[in-house]
């Protein structure tokens, strides 16, 4: 280490240990036995008490796994309606000419605009009328949650950017080779594109995986709880029960923590500079 | 080039996601609106047209003042230190040293991280008797109510919410660093210039664009505020930490007072435009350009 890069470190050290601390402490907690005071001063960050039992006690008593799967199911769906409607609308936009262009692409730029949190009362009002809530069915209960979200301006745009960048000889090429316009994107543009759908894809998935407002909204039922919605309703199960609290929120914290290790190019490579979302 | 698809193909294409747009954007837009004119106090299935008048009722509501209030803190507080100290955090990150990646990686973790569970997370740090206190009590302070005391509630808030973002817009910032030229930086090494004099010289002019874009990203962000605070404080305690969300939020699922919600909606949407407007023809006109 050089000398000159002391200082560098230590502000680096200090910001990295305050950006986990928060988790540190809970992670703490949630090992510590009933037979250590968890409100002790001075605090210890090791467990004196050491213990599972938190765990192995809001693993029984609060059905995690469904939660999971929950979340599965909706970040999953609302992936993959992104990448497909994002890159269909996107097309058009960067490749044909058409009546009616100028409107539809200031239409979308216009919903990046609007919050979803302004708006909110009328989606939810219609996806109520559409029938789309946990109470006529679970399956019409994860379509409610996942349609608001099954396409962005900011995907369209991505994807957008992306196909502008194919140089038009390779569509010039298919058309040649007897492709029709469906083969051309499908076959010719959608693998060339690559990149901007893996990016969109995971940038999707976290936002939907993390999305807490529409589902509080929505969900009445408990076992279609999102992992978000469940963990907050942790909180009143077991009122002050911190020990709990605390296992049950790392528990939830695991599996976007391991998608992040294995993903990390993707969030802290500093290439992707398109994917800003506002 | 040669036309090589059909007269309908264009609208094929964009239908699905029209479709999507137009009833979960469009139609909620102009019905947002619609109520807004409407009276539900009474009842919520027989609402009264009432022209203006909830938004005279917001205007004469001290909770609206109240909310935009916070609204502001968020502003002025929130908002120069995302655009600021994660600039600052990436100047330092963005040399050959070791450890880099490991840096990253965990000033990063909170932006992955569900909002909720930060917010769990600091709720126990700010118990009456948790941690934060225990340090206040070492430097001979008194302990504070960093949740339940009216004066400091909407500062801890603001806490969560800064933390959560620092990584983001770190990351927004190492992506424009690189196009900063090196050659610059070279002359400023020659000129003996210290670490500031460089940064604030070169670094900082040649980011204006970044900076401004942070600054209005992180100002929507910041009102747009809602789980923190319904997870930590519910709006309380006396109304210190509601937000326009949070406040949309309440009078529209918890009060059923669907009109003035939507007019505070309202509100929201024409204050949101104003900033995004900015963004998208001043600081991204490029990347919507068709």
């Amino acid at each position: 280490m050089k000398l000159k890069n002391i200082p560098i470190h230590f502000v680096l050290i200090v910001v990295s240990i305050l950006s986990i601390f928060p988790f540190i402490w809970l992670l703490s907690t949630s090992l510590k036995g009933a037979g250590e005071n968890i409100f002790a001063y001075p605090p210890t960050i090791i467990p004196q008490d050491f213990t599972w039992d938190n765990y192995v006690g809001v693993w029984k008593r609060v059905d995690l796994m469904r939660y999971f799967v929950n979340s599965m199911i909706v970040a999953g769906a609302t992936v993959l309606l992104n990448l497909i409607l994002s890159s269909l609308a996107a097309y058009p936009l960067a490749r044909m000419e058409f009546r009616g262009k100028k409107i539809t692409f200031f239409a979308i730029l216009a919903t990046i605009m609007i919050p979803f949190q302004a708006i909110m009362l009328p989606v939810y009002l219609i996806t109520l009328k559409l029938h789309l809530v946990d109470a006529y069915g679970d399956v019409l209960g994860f379509i409610g949650l996942v349609m608001p979200f099954a396409v962005s301006a900011f995907g369209i745009f991505l994807m957008r950017q992306a196909f502008l960048a194919i140089p038009r000889e390779m569509e010039e090429a298919a058309i040649v080779d007897g492709c029709n316009v469906f083969q051309v994107f499908w076959k010719v543009l959608l693998p060339m594109v690559k990149p901007s759908l893996a990016v969109l894809a995971i940038f999707t998935f976290i936002g939907s995986w993390g999305e807490f407002l529409w589902p509080s909204i929505v969900l009445t039922k408990e076992a279609m709880y999102t992992l978000p919605v469940g963990v907050n309703n942790l909180q009143g199960m077991f009122s002050s029960n911190w020990r709990f609290i605390a296992a049950g929120s790392i528990i939830s914290t695991i599996p976007i923590i391991v998608f992040f290790l294995a993903m990390q190019r993707y969030f802290i490579s500093g290439e992707n500079e398109g994917a800003v979302k506002g | 080039m040669f036309k090589y698809y059909g007269k309908f193909a264009p609208y094929l294409f964009i239908a699905p996601a029209g479709v999507i747009l137009l009833i979960f954007f469009f139609i909620p837009f102009f019905q947002t609106i619609g109520l807004s004119f409407f009276d539900y106090s009474n009842s919520i299935y027989q609402p009264n047209f009432s022209g203006i008048q909830n938004y005279l009722d917001i205007l004469k509501n001290p909770i609206f003042y109240k909310v935009m209030w916070n609204t502001v803190l968020y502003l002025v507080v929130a908002v120069p230190i995302l655009a600021i100290f994660p600039l600052f955090l990436a100047v330092l990150i963005n040399q050959k040293i070791r450890g880099i990646t490991l840096y990253k990686i965990l000033i990063y973790l909170p932006v992955i991280v569900s909002i909720v569970v930060a917010a769990i997370a600091f709720k126990w740090l700010y118990a009456q008797d948790g941690i934060l206190n225990y340090f206040m009590q070492l430097f001979h302070l008194p302990k504070i109510g960093w949740l339940t005391d009216p004066k400091y509630a909407i500062y801890s808030v603001i806490i969560v919410t800064i933390w959560k973002g620092i990584g983001y817009y770190m990351m927004i910032y190492l992506a424009s660093l690189m196009s900063v030229p090196k050659e610059l930086y070279e002359a400023c090494d020659i000129d003996g210039a210290n670490f500031w004099q460089k940064h604030l010289t070169v670094t900082v002019p040649h980011l204006m664009p970044t900076i401004a874009l942070v600054t209005t990203i992180s100002s929507i962000s910041a009102m747009k505020i809602f789980a923190e605070i319904y997870v930590m404080t519910k709006g309380g305690p006396l109304n210190s930490t509601k937000t326009i969300v949070y406040y949309i939020y309440e009078k529209a699922f918890e009060n059923l007072d669907l009109g003035y919600a939507s007019a505070m909606a309202v509100i929201l949407l024409v204050i949101v435009m104003i900033f995004s407007l900015l963004n998208i023809f001043v600081f991204e006109r490029g990347k919507y350009k068709i």
